[in-house]
């Protein structure tokens, strides 16, 4: 049972955590396929979405999960928000939280952006991707997608491939898979490794030695924004000695299967036909996205009011210390 | 506090409650043709399962049936001391133009019926819905009745009734559980 007031991470939730979210979530796929793709459960409340990162999928999916639920959606992007007037993401928040949402869903390029607004506002918040820390929802899916398709979410051997340095995915798949039991392989150049992954699990520095007899290979996009410091010496060579293509695939166990967060970069960490083939799980990802967002709105959204009298006292003390510091 | 457990049906009775109620559900419908079943979870599935059976037993027709959850459209999920478990939704079939029969063990406030109602209709629109209930105990807080009901049990608001199936349970039964003082 999963009974935390935010999502801001999946480190140091417990097996019964993250199985009960993903089962919970596992529920909310058939809206989708309703012809009336609307419940009535959020009726009356308000999420808003901070992105300040750019976001096709993590955002969508956050607004059309909302409104499944019969919630309103308001989402604010970083180039359009006062923040491009200079304001800081606290007086942004504050001044959100003001408008009393029932819940906030932020993304951020600074690691634990969310984890020091959920200290400092009153509604739940959710943890849409910070920095190179976590993404929580996206590891959610991931697993929803495996256990779909697999049958099982323990006894598993993951490959994570590419950019494990910048990779939020990573870390919240690391958590959530070795929690439940898995074996978790980290496959790239040392320069894209970072220190910690040693203690992740196996690291590999070569694709196919990474990839043989995995049962699911999860591929990373290479982060080209976050490559300023010349961690490859070029991108072709890159795809050279990581790029996924049939040939590799074949080393996995038969009935392997790929994932990737998206957005895909064709012919750069994962050739065309091996994205659009038959061991492709990336929109099923996509679509079970919905989903895990569904039920986490619900699940956080509707404890509040419920919630409220016994939410921990650290919670609660962080805007008391805030005040004496401004 | 103790409780104080009297039982108002037992197997037998269980049983001749919901022979009756499908005799009577095919007879309003003049057979299974049109016919659809769904259950109200968790215990309307049960019941509504051992339906089917006996309607199939009399037409040698198996009509089809699903279930709904109905926590998605609750009307106290915002006062709920903690969020309940949903386990989902299944109707593998369209139910247009259907006469549907809903299912639940026990009609109370008939909130949880009001529910049901709004859920079917985001799946479609039956040409009729008909309301079959084990138990009917009255305190009705909204205008809904039933079709079809196995026995009428007045009780009083400190009661609760318990419907036992050999499924979960192990045995069929219904019993009025009354909260004793001191």
């Amino acid at each position: 049972m999963f009974t935390r007031r935010h999502l801001l991470g999946l480190e140091g939730l417990s097996r019964e955590e993250i199985l009960s979210l993903i089962d919970t979530a596992g529920t909310f796929k058939e809206i989708s396929d309703r012809d009336i793709k609307k419940v009535p459960t959020l009726r009356g409340k308000t999420v808003v979405g901070l992105f300040y990162e750019a976001s096709t999928r993590t955002r969508t999916s956050f607004e059309i999960a909302a409104k499944r639920l019969s919630a309103d959606y308001v989402n604010i992007s970083a180039p359009t928000s006062s923040s491009s007037k200079g304001e800081t993401l606290l007086d942004t928040a504050r001044n959100i939280s003001a408008m009393r949402p029932d819940a906030l869903v932020i993304r951020h390029s600074a690691s634990g952006a969310p984890h020091f607004l959920a200290k400092r506002i009153d509604c739940p918040v959710i943890n849409a991707g910070d920095g190179a820390h976590e993404h929580p929802t996206q590891a959610l899916l991931d697993l929803l997608t495996i256990r779909d398709k697999v049958g099982r979410l323990d006894d598993l051997t993951v490959a994570i491939v590419g950019d494990i340095l910048h990779s939020r995915v990573t870390r919240s798949n690391v958590h959530a898979l070795r929690t439940l039991g898995n074996r978790v392989r980290l496959v790239g150049p040392p320069t894209l490794l970072p220190a910690e992954a040693a203690a992740w699990g196996e690291v590999h520095h070569d694709l196919r030695s990474g990839v043989r007899d995995a049962d699911v290979v999860m591929m990373l996009r290479l982060q080209r924004e976050r490559q300023g410091r010349n961690y490859l010496p070029s991108l072709d060579e890159y795809s050279r000695y990581f790029c996924l293509n049939r040939a590799a695939l074949a080393l996995a166990k038969p009935d392997a299967v790929v994932m990737h967060p998206g957005p895909i970069n064709r012919g750069v960490e994962i050739a065309s036909d091996v994205a659009d083939g038959a061991a492709s799980l990336i929109m099923q990802q996509v679509t079970n996205g919905v989903a895990v967002r569904m039920a986490i709105l619900f699940l956080l959204v509707n404890r509040v009011r419920a919630a409220a009298p016994d939410v921990p006292v650290a919670e609660h003390a962080a805007p008391e210390r805030r005040r004496k510091v401004g | 506090m103790a409780t104080v457990e009297r039982q108002v049906l037992d197997a037998l009775g269980v049983e001749r409650a919901l022979a009756r109620i499908a005799h009577e559900i095919l007879e309003r419908n003049k057979g299974v043709d049109n016919l659809v079943f769904i259950g109200v979870r968790s215990l309307g599935v049960e019941i509504a399962q051992r339906l089917v059976d006996k309607a199939e037993a009399i037409e040698g027709i198996r009509p089809p049936s699903g279930i709904i959850d109905i926590t998605l459209y609750r009307d106290d999920l915002h006062r709920a001391s903690q969020t309940p478990l949903v386990h989902g939704t299944t109707i593998g079939f369209p139910i247009d133009d259907r006469a549907l029969v809903l299912v639940d063990d026990v009609l109370y406030t008939g909130r949880t019926t009001r529910a049901a109602l709004d859920a079917l209709m985001d799946f479609g629109r039956p040409r009729s819905v008909q309301l079959a209930v084990l138990i009917d105990r009255g305190h009705r807080e909204l205008p809904i009745r039933a079709d079809y009901v196995g026995k009428n049990l007045p009780t009083a608001l400190n009661e609760s009734v318990e419907v036992r199936l050999k499924e979960r349970d192990g045995r069929d039964e219904v019993v009025l559980i009354r909260a004793e003082e001191g």
